[in-house]
């Protein structure tokens, strides 16, 4: 018998999961939203700040009780296809994976949001898609889908900055403070921050991408990065652009990093910021499923 | 907290009301005294009226609202800090910009009461929108005498 990722079981699973995923925040996401809401509390209970937690609690409940979108903009989904390659998909996997997300469009009654043509015409598809898919081939029998639903008030303070090779950890810090500093209040803080560096110019930003899939508030299984991204966070909160960029402490939740290997004449350090509305799935088919 | 009627639009709708006002043709709705949520809707469950309905970042915005104000409209919401430009044309209007809860958008679902569609409809979630709210919260951003929650760019 023939190993295949059967396409009926990928539409299954990943429609629900994206459709989900506009809906129900997840709970590491939650989880690190009502303990910054905690710490305001305490810091300063009747700040602006504090009643912008208020209304994202409320919203969350709100969203999960109607189910409705916590956010209207449901995004564009970035999607991660890692397959296995002890499988195949018995159909094209661009299809099966659209297919899902159209069902899930529909069902989730998310916002059509994606335009075919971005200087011209900017006509709406009505479909919510196409979707931006990155393909990878991985050891293995599981094929894994993952992604998330990125609004653009987020994604448009996204940044790539191409660092000397010498510049370190201070530079790196640099590029993300600058970044952050830059997005201000647009991104609807407080923010995830996904740092991918090294790499290239076009593959350090899909590190920052991958790095908000992670778990909010893991810490780097490297030390060294563990530390930076401590850092990085430290500083950011310091920055004083608060929730909703009204001021305080509580600018970003988390900041993870990834890394790859690199040229030796440079240090690229790519941005991407998640609104609180931290929104993303996960689903994995195994051969024959 | 807000109630009444109010007009809805983003980026292309913004595009098109500049462009009208530029080439001195008629608007679709006139915007005396007007104001304007910056906002596209999710579309509504059945049995519902509208979507997930949040704020959009009101700084794309910027390069439209001093000539909007100038040509009568009030009160701008949005989520996010907005140009000095802006903040200059709330004081010469006697107008303001009220901050709006980003990302909130199954809260503010359940605050409006009505939705009619103005102009635009080819433009499917960026249409021109009226739409009465109740009890729909905000925070005064910039008013009329120049005082701002933002630190100003």
């Amino acid at each position: 018998m023939s190993s295949v990722y059967p396409s009926e079981v990928i539409v299954q699973k990943l429609s629900r999961a994206v459709r989900d995923a506009g809906v129900f925040l997840p709970e590491d996401v939650k989880h690190a939203l009502r303990k910054a809401y905690e710490q305001q509390l305490q810091d300063a209970p009747d700040s602006l700040g504090a009643s912008v937690f208020e209304h994202i609690l409320q919203n969350i409940k709100d969203a999960e009780t109607h189910r409705l979108p916590i956010c209207q903009d449901t995004g564009m989904a970035v999607v991660f296809a890692e397959q296995g390659i002890e499988g195949y998909v018995s159909r094209d996997i661009e299809s099966v994976i659209h297919k899902a997300l159209a069902q899930a469009v529909k069902e989730g009654n998310f916002r059509p949001s994606v335009v075919e043509d971005p200087v011209f015409t900017r006509k709406n598809t009505m479909t919510g898609l196409p979707a931006v898919i990155h393909y990878s081939r991985i050891p293995g029998d599981v094929l894994r889908i993952s992604g998330l639903l990125k609004g653009f008030g987020s994604e448009n303070c996204s940044a790539v900055s191409m660092l000397n090779p010498t510049a370190g950890e201070q530079g790196v810090i640099g590029a993300v403070l600058e970044a952050v500093k830059k997005a201000g209040g647009k991104p609807c803080p407080p923010v995830i921050i996904g740092v991918g560096i090294g790499g290239t110019a076009d593959s350090a930003p899909i590190l920052a991408k991958r790095a908000l899939l992670r778990e909010t508030g893991s810490a780097h299984p490297d030390q060294r990065y563990a530390e930076l991204e401590r850092t990085i966070l430290d500083q950011v909160n310091r920055l004083g652009i608060g929730p909703g960029g009204l001021g305080g402490d509580t600018t970003a939740l988390a900041v993870m990093i990834e890394h790859a290997h690199t040229h030796i004449a440079g240090l690229p350090v790519a941005v991407n910021i998640s609104c609180w509305a931290d929104r993303k799935f996960c689903v994995e088919i195994a051969v024959n499923e | 907290m807000l109630n009444g009627p109010m007009l809805v639009a983003r980026d292309q709708a913004h595009g098109r009301l500049a462009a009208l006002i530029e080439s001195n043709k008629p608007l679709p709705v006139s915007l005396e005294g007007e104001t304007i949520y910056y906002m596209g809707p999710a579309p509504a469950k059945p049995g519902d009226i509208i979507g997930s309905c949040g704020p959009t970042t009101a700084s794309r915005m910027d390069p439209y609202t001093p000539l909007l104000m100038d040509c009568g409209l009030l009160c701008s919401i949005g989520k996010g800090p907005r140009l000095s430009a802006v903040a200059d044309a709330v004081v010469r209007n006697n107008g303001l910009y009220l901050y709006a809860y980003g990302g909130c958008g199954a809260l503010y679902a359940a605050c409006v009461t009505s939705v009619e569609t103005i102009a635009f409809e080819d433009l499917g979630p960026e249409a021109l929108l009226r739409i009465t709210v109740r009890n729909f919260p905000v925070i005064a951003a910039i008013d009329s005498n120049g005082k701002n929650i933002y630190p100003v760019s």
